[in-house]
């Protein structure tokens, strides 16, 4: 369930990123300087760490760590 | 001058990180170390070098060039996607490599292909397909540090000395530090452009009398409202982009940098920061390249306006010498620094140029890339190693380095300028068709050595298609395109200012799906790799019984 939850977050993200409704709007200018679409992509990337952060959270490959295993060390060829 | 000695003197303090990391470092000649610096970085430094790895002078200049000529599209371009994909891909695929890398010893990924796929020519096929596309990317640096240095100097040092010095220095520090050195310069690279970008923010708008008033302008005339909008922009062209920060984890730099951590959760910090360390750079490079056209009052820019207004009113005049000569007065790679020239004060210009300097010096860790790489899949695999000993394969990979930093600097005097176009065009692109390579090595049993081969070879056939076609058939001036394969009326190959497009779409687009599509049916029917090397790679976790993909 996790599982599918952050890859649908993923993909709706992904799709986020094409903005065609803010394509031809200058105004609002945010903060009296930033044009709304410049806005909505930095919005949309203090978004992206937000997830990011949920990834790490809920979803972090714990097994990973574990399963490095045996060190080869340098000058030994690849197993 | 003063800012030309202040970049000298961050120049200086570069090189000597180099040698306090060659003091520190293992001088036993273990290939290990000095390429990776023994696998031992710890978190903040993997987050700073990365990053720092990742923003070169396509970063600064780039942008800023970018946005200049086309607005505000260019940080969803290029920095929001980046800011999505790249922590993305390093969740996914960055720490897999890691896990790989220690448990079987591995260095480059080539290794890491030919051990999966059990092939060796193969792989030496993936290594000339890779050190062929990262070579654009050390060429831009190079450029960029003799655009900087010439562009803070007032002139006095001229281009080719300053992609000299640049080449020099970077060359110096690599050769003697390795990994740990690279990582420290670039570790203090990053925080010094990360402060660059608001520094250089408040100091342009207080000499400006502030943003509103120019951003107000900008919207106001009708030659510049465009560029706060993106209304010159195709969506498809703007959707097939998105796929070019995919290439990121392909660069071998990275995926080598991947191997350096001390182990798997020094990559969480970096995952999640990432995002707000690009918003932090592009935003203001962004911003700035934009506001940049409504500082007329800076002769250089106010010149490159002009340039820009004539290949508009009177390209169906000019000829193409002509056309090319004006876009190379239009190109916008210096705003910044003509910005920061003009409205800063001598010290602060110097300072800000240090910071523009540590982007543009981000190609240390594509040269340690090459010559670890050449080091590692030439030089050891072909039995150098054996022959004649750990020792010598460190000092080859330094030779390499010296070998790598001057065909950059030949290659940067003889080709034009554009550090944007060149690096899209060639290296992102290519780079991003090979991800196949990794998600089949990663994920798909069944891919194999030849499914491999035929992405090298598809890679290159259609960047070579490109590249022909892009040196044939020159580039129309703004706001045209040139047909060069229709079907019924249906554009389906255009030339257009900035490359090439499929359908409207980049060329990356259709390169990616092609690869994605030779991966699968040549891997379905060739022979598989063997068992036993399936079984090293998809082990069965044994905590919950699943597989998994390491």
């Amino acid at each position: 369930m996790k599982r599918w939850l952050f890859i649908a977050l993923v993909v709706a993200l992904y799709l986020l990123h094409q903005d065609y409704w803010f394509w031809f709007s200058a105004k609002p200018l945010v903060f009296g300087i930033l044009p709304v679409g410049l806005f909505y992509h930095v919005a949309y990337s203090v978004a992206v760490a937000v997830l990011m952060w949920g990834l790490i959270r809920f979803a972090w490959p714990d097994h990973l760590e574990d399963e490095s295993g045996h060190h080869v060390s340098s000058g030994e060829k690849p197993s | 001058m003063i800012p030309a000695l202040v970049v000298f003197t961050y120049l200086g303090v570069v090189l000597y990180i180099g040698i306090f990391a060659f003091r520190r470092g293992d001088r036993g000649g273990a290939a290990e170390g000095y390429f990776l610096a023994n696998r031992s970085l710890g978190q903040y430094v993997f987050l700073l070098s990365l990053f720092g790895t990742n923003m070169t002078a396509f970063t600064i200049l780039g942008s800023a060039g970018h946005a200049f000529a086309n607005g505000i599209v260019t940080y969803g371009l290029m920095g929001s996607s980046s800011a999505f994909l790249i922590p993305l891909t390093l969740y996914l695929f960055g720490t897999r490599i890691w896990v790989l890398g220690k448990r079987h010893g591995f260095i480059t990924p080539v290794q890491m292909y030919r051990d999966r796929w059990e092939c060796g020519h193969i792989g030496t096929a993936i290594f000339a397909m890779q050190a062929i596309l990262l070579v654009p990317y050390i060429v831009i640096a190079v450029m960029g540090g003799g655009t900087t240095l010439s562009a803070v100097s007032g002139g006095v040092v001229p281009y080719w000395l300053g992609g000299l010095v640049v080449a020099v220095v970077v060359m110096s520090y690599v050769f003697l530090g390795g990994m740990r050195g690279t990582a420290w310069v670039n570790t203090f690279q990053t925080v010094l452009f990360l402060t660059f970008g608001a520094v250089a923010i408040i100091f342009v708008g207080m000499s400006i009398g502030g943003f509103p008033q120019a951003m107000q302008r900008l919207i106001d005339s009708p030659d510049t409202a465009p560029l706060m909008t993106r209304e010159r922009i195709d969506p498809r062209f703007f959707f097939s982009y998105m796929l070019i920060p995919l290439s990121s984890i392909m660069f071998p730099h990275i995926s080598i940098f991947c191997l350096t951590a001390s182990k798997v959760g020094q990559f969480k910090k970096t995952i999640i920061f990432y995002p707000i360390c690009i918003l932090a750079i592009w935003l203001p490079c962004t911003f700035l390249g934009l506001a940049a056209n409504a500082m007329t009052d800076v002769p250089g820019i106010e010149v490159k306006i002009e340039a820009r207004a004539t290949l508009a009113d009177e390209r169906e005049l000019l000829s193409s010498a002509e056309t090319a000569e004006l876009q190379r007065a239009a190109a916008g790679d210096d705003v910044i620094i003509l910005m920061l020239e003009h409205y800063a004060p001598l010290w602060l210009a110097g300072l800000l140029g240090a910071g523009i300097m540590a982007a543009v010096m981000a190609s240390d860790s594509q040269i340690l890339a090459l010559s670890t790489m050449f080091a590692e899949d030439v030089f050891a695999y072909y039995g150098g190693a054996a022959r004649f000993g750990p020792a010598v394969q460190v000092q080859t990979g330094r030779i390499f380095v010296v070998l790598i930093a001057l065909v950059a600097y030949v290659i940067a005097l003889q080709v034009p300028p554009g550090i944007f176009g060149i690096a899209v065009q060639y290296a992102f692109s290519g780079f991003t068709t090979l991800l196949p390579l990794l998600v089949g090595a990663l994920f798909w049993k069944r891919s194999t050595k030849w499914g491999a081969l035929a992405v090298v070879i598809w890679t290159a056939t259609t960047m070579t298609a490109v590249a022909v076609l892009q040196a044939t058939v020159p580039a129309p001036v703004p706001g045209t395109i040139v047909s060069v394969w229709d079907i019924n009326g249906i554009d389906v190959v255009t030339r257009i200012p900035g490359g090439t497009a499929v359908l409207g779409f980049m060329p990356v687009l259709p390169m990616l799906l092609g690869s994605s599509l030779l991966m699968l049916v040549v891997s379905w029917v060739t022979p598989p790799p063997t068992a036993e090397t399936l079984t090293r790679y998809f082990s069965t976790n044994q905590t919950n019984g699943r597989a998994v993909s390491v």
